[in-house]
């Protein structure tokens, strides 16, 4: 059986708390390990944070992220989108160090963090316009969420 | 996110409490370098034994302090940084500038 959980917010970063701890509680239903809910926080941090920061660069009180999280199993899946400016060339943005705002002093390694912290990264244009990031980390050792529901 | 700090001699020692993400990144930029430009510091010791998260815009609010104190050669070490901090801070390669401090 799935699970699902949609959050939609305002794109400033004062929401990028809210987004990574809602993810990490809705989460805990597979008892993961404290460095498992890390890794999703510190995932989802950098997802959400790249929205903020890079796909609204005219900030208007329209501009909102998703952050749709699903479980199956054993397995959490969580998709960060945005319909901001996108990114011209993806396979490029995700090298490391890669930045297009050292002014701000932006270490260019969020979609690093991400590929290391998950088990899967993908990084796709939205539709019409914006950036759709999926991530998937299989919670091994956790509780058998399937079973202790049924 | 709260900031402490401790100067023993010419050494400063700045405690960072909380979670370090882009919301606070502008305030823990400022409180650092006003801290640092009080002056006559050697040596800036960032604690983070009580920072309970940080994302990669930690990686640069460090990087930016590394290149703001390199020039008056005031070297910056890190302290007890957590096993998740840990791990980013290590994928950034900045141990190679800004050792652990022991």
């Amino acid at each position: 059986m799935k699970n699902e959980m949609t959050l939609t917010f305002s794109a400033i970063s004062e929401n990028e708390g809210f987004a990574r701890n809602a993810v990490a509680a809705f989460c805990a239903v597979l008892d993961p390990t404290v460095d498992q809910i890390n890794d999703i926080k510190t995932a989802v941090s950098e997802a959400v944070t790249n929205a903020i920061v890079h796909a609204y660069p005219n900030p208007s009180e329209d501009d909102l992220v998703t952050v749709r999280t699903s479980l199956s199993d054993d397995t959490v899946h969580i998709v960060v989108s945005d319909n901001g400016i996108g990114i011209d060339d993806i396979e490029h943005a995700m090298q490391p160090f890669f930045t297009t705002k050292p002014e701000q002093e932006r270490s260019g390694m969020g979609f690093t963090v991400m590929e290391s912290f998950t088990d899967k990264l993908e990084v796709e244009r939205n539709e019409p316009t914006g950036t759709v990031v999926s991530m998937t980390k299989t919670i091994r050792g956790g509780a058998d969420w399937k079973h202790k529901k049924h | 996110m709260r900031i402490e700090h401790q100067r023993k001699s010419d050494e400063l020692r700045v405690k960072l409490l909380g979670e370090l993400d882009e919301s606070c990144s502008n305030y823990v930029r400022a409180a650092i370098d006003n801290l640092v430009d009080d002056g006559g510091i050697k040596r800036l010791v960032i604690d983070m034994s009580e920072l309970s998260f940080m994302d990669s815009t930690g990686i640069g609010v460090l990087i930016g302090r590394y290149k703001r104190l390199k020039p008056r050669g005031i070297p910056i070490l890190l302290l007890a940084p957590n096993p998740t901090v840990d791990r980013v801070l290590g994928l950034s390669g900045i141990y190679d500038i800004m050792p652990k401090a022991v």
